[in-house]
């Protein structure tokens, strides 16, 4: 049978298990809307492509599978540039659909014609443009396995208006042949077996997780190889969720905002197995005086990431459920040595506790002003264990990342390097979408929530619960903080000078808006907010000048840190 | 320390864009860069000439290959291979010089392909440092253009390179 270019696309998406995608209509992908009408795939409108691709993040993010995002040609297309290099950065699975305008128009400044491959080539895993219908089929294909295989990542495929009306016969291809793309999961048996002797031989190892342990099975493989050595685990950001922040092996955020204990850990530790992190210059301060006495093995899918920022003197490509479980395998069979190991490192773990004793997480109650890092606290106490977060850029965010005790993969939904500003809201809508039952929660700042606020109305028209706890100090908080510690007080640009009233923001959306302005109020709102049915703006107005700590900064090394008074 | 990598690639659109990208986005440099297809027309070859510490040239190649795009990478620059460059020289031939233009073509295996009243193109073939050394003593006599190949390399003996 016959069909269309964008009647085939759909088709497509339907044969790769799409439910829901988000996206916003314009002329270059009009058919495709045309054809949506009578489709059974969900569309979620936002109202900015922006927040389109930010929701498939989310959605990606929170199920594990690859999130599709549909915008329109030229300024559709660009909008969705900062959502594509927030998910490259971060390695999540994504397929963008971007209208363009017809074949032979392309280069001639088209009205809403601009080059989106060639705009986010330096920030898609792989894109296309579809130039003949004949290889829609397969471009399709390619583009989902490409985005979801290896170490992940987004995917573009721009679509011509004249391809989409074009006909041919459909055919989904079963297998995609890429010659130039195998990526690496068996784990080298010899490199696994060098890397056991390095951990047996270990005194004071430390374990140091990224987002490749975000999936849960990578994060069962994580958890199974510390509590065998008993090595104490430190997470970035993008890992987080994987390890319990509650395990006694937990050693929290490591770098920049990271605890006292993990940086001390990885300062004196002989040896570091890197599993599924890239060294980012937020987790590294200081590359030359990183981790200096630590031999480093370092596992990943992906070879760029290996000897990119830090030597290495064990490197290990693979999916890392693979190498972990060839290397627990193999630690399990070395008896002696594992309880040898145990033994030796009986002093590393008392130093470790010793070092939460003495600097722990924490920061300066108040029964006068509410304090942004006891919101976070009650937030994680009144919620259930598989709430799914999500944050904008800023203080709030590493707030979160130090004081709410993530306790399951899959729900920490953070813009971690390219620190997108306005994510939380959109990815928090994504979440919901996957996951209509779960309570899903944006942790904000005043000013990121504004960035894209407009999504309230997609959460009211979709009916997605989303409650958003606004930490109002009136600052662009992270900003400030750098200018009062490095920049002598000068507020330059940092004050958000018209206070915006957030409760009636909500309501003019049609959501309900919450307020608290006392550390009395704070569980009262929360516990209203999380009853009510719909879509909530909780507002707390928080301590302004409250300063996230400890803090290396920036070209610093991680043991100079500047601590929490 | 000057590398010489050869890149297979999918003879596709947009290909020569992602490399070229590469290098210019992560701060790589390119000395030069040439690329036409293969025996086989839906695999081009790229010949680049780079500069780069060892982890520059590490993250270079692995780069390369990250591309979906790039079949194979090669780095000649501990290999045994043959590699040439061919550069055409426009240089001035006036009554005084025209006879040590055509000895010095001679003497580098060159050949004259143009000639008009007062200037000889000559084509020169050989390694980098052949022709380099062609253009330095032509340079007295008026060197009026020269467009240069970069080189390309091919492995030594039975092996290749492409499959």
């Amino acid at each position: 049978m016959e069909m269309t270019g964008s009647q085939i696309l759909l088709e497509c998406l339907r044969q790769e298990g799409v439910e829901t995608i988000f996206g916003f209509p314009g002329g270059a992908v009009i058919n495709i809307y045309d054809d949506l009408f009578d489709s059974p795939i969900h569309h979620i409108l936002t109202r900015h492509e922006q927040a389109a691709v930010h929701a498939a993040d989310g959605y990606a993010r929170a199920t594990g599978r690859v999130g599709v995002a549909l915008a329109t040609s030229g300024p559709g297309a660009t909008n969705t540039v900062t959502g594509i290099a927030t998910a490259y950065m971060d390695s999540v699975p994504m397929v963008v659909i971007t209208g363009q305008v017809p074949t032979p128009l392309i280069g001639n400044d088209a009205f809403q014609e601009a080059d989106i491959v060639g705009i986010t080539r330096p920030v898609t895993k792989h894109n296309y443009l579809v130039k003949d219908i004949k290889d829609l089929p397969r471009i399709i294909k390619e583009a989902f396995f490409i985005a979801r295989t290896g170490r992940p990542g987004p995917v573009l495929v721009d679509f011509p208006k004249d391809v989409q009306v074009a006909t041919d016969k459909f055919h989904y291809p079963d297998k995609v042949n890429l010659p130039g793309y195998k990526p690496t999961y068996s784990g080298n048996a010899r490199q696994v077996e060098k890397a056991v002797e390095m951990i047996l031989g270990a005194r004071k190892p430390v374990v140091y997780a990224g987002g490749g342990v975000s999936s849960p099975e990578a994060g069962e493989g994580l958890t199974q190889l510390a509590e065998l050595i008993q090595a104490p685990v430190t997470t970035t950001l993008m890992g987080m969720a994987a390890f319990p922040k509650k395990h006694p092996l937990s050693l929290g955020l490591l770098g920049m905002h990271g605890t006292f204990f993990a940086n001390m850990a990885v300062t004196e530790s002989d040896l570091l197995i890197a599993v599924g992190a890239r060294f980012d210059d937020r987790v590294t301060g200081k590359v030359e005086t990183f981790a200096p006495h630590a031999k480093i093995i370092h596992i990943d899918i992906d070879p760029t990431s290996i000897k990119k920022n830090v030597r290495v003197d064990l490197p290990i490509v693979g999916d890392l459920r693979d190498v972990l479980d060839k290397l627990v395998k193999r630690l399990s069979e070395e008896n002696e040595g594992v309880s040898g190991l145990i033994d030796e490192t009986v002093n590393w773990r008392q130093k470790i506790e010793a070092w939460k004793e003495e600097q722990p997480m924490r920061y300066e109650p108040s029964d006068k002003e509410i304090k942004p890092q006891f919101v976070i606290e009650k937030i994680r106490e009144m919620t259930r264990d598989d709430a799914i977060i999500t944050t904008e850029v800023g203080q709030h965010q590493m707030w979160t990342a130090q004081f709410f005790d993530f306790s399951q993969p899959r729900t920490f939904l953070t813009s971690g390097g390219l620190g997108t500003m306005g994510y939380g809201l959109p990815s928090a809508l994504g979440a919901q979408a996957a996951f209509p039952g779960r309570q899903v929660i944006d942790i904000s700042g005043d000013g990121s929530f504004q960035m894209n606020s407009q999504e309230l109305a997609t959460l009211v028209q979709f009916n997605l619960p989303v409650k958003i706890a606004i930490l109002n100090n009136n600052y662009l908080g992270m900003v400030r903080q750098w200018q009062q510690l490095f920049f002598k007080k000068r507020y330059s640009q940092t004050i958000m000078e018209v206070p915006i009233d957030f409760v009636k923001l909500a309501e003019a959306y049609g959501a309900k808006g919450l307020h608290a302005s006392h550390p009395d109020e704070v569980e009262a709102t929360i516990r209203r907010a999380l009853e009510i049915d719909g879509p909530v703006i909780m507002e707390f107005k928080v301590a302004r000048e409250e300063n996230v700590m400890p803090m290396v900064p920036a070209g610093k090394s991680l043991n100079e840190m500047v601590l929490a008074s | 320390m000057k590398h010489t990598i050869s890149v297979l690639v999918q003879n596709e659109f947009g290909v020569l864009a992602r490399v070229a990208g590469l290098f210019s986005g992560r701060g790589f440099n390119i000395e030069s860069l040439s690329v036409a297809p293969t025996l086989e027309p839906t695999i081009s070859r790229m010949t680049i000439v780079t500069r780069g510490d060892d982890r520059i040239i590490e993250q270079i190649n692995k780069q390369l290959h990250k591309l979906i795009n790039t079949i194979k990478v090669i780095d000649f620059t501990h290999k045994d291979c043959v590699a040439r460059e061919m550069a055409l020289i426009k240089v001035s031939a006036e009554e005084g010089t025209r006879a040590e233009v055509l000895r010095i073509t001679d003497i580098f295996r060159a050949k004259v392909i143009d000639v008009a009243p007062r200037c000889y193109s000559i084509e020169v073939t050989g390694t980098s440092s052949k022709v380099d050394a062609i253009i330095e003593l032509l340079r007295p006599m008026g060197i009026k253009e020269v467009v240069r190949t970069g080189p390309v390399v091919l492995a030594r003996g039975a092996r290749m390179g492409e499959k």
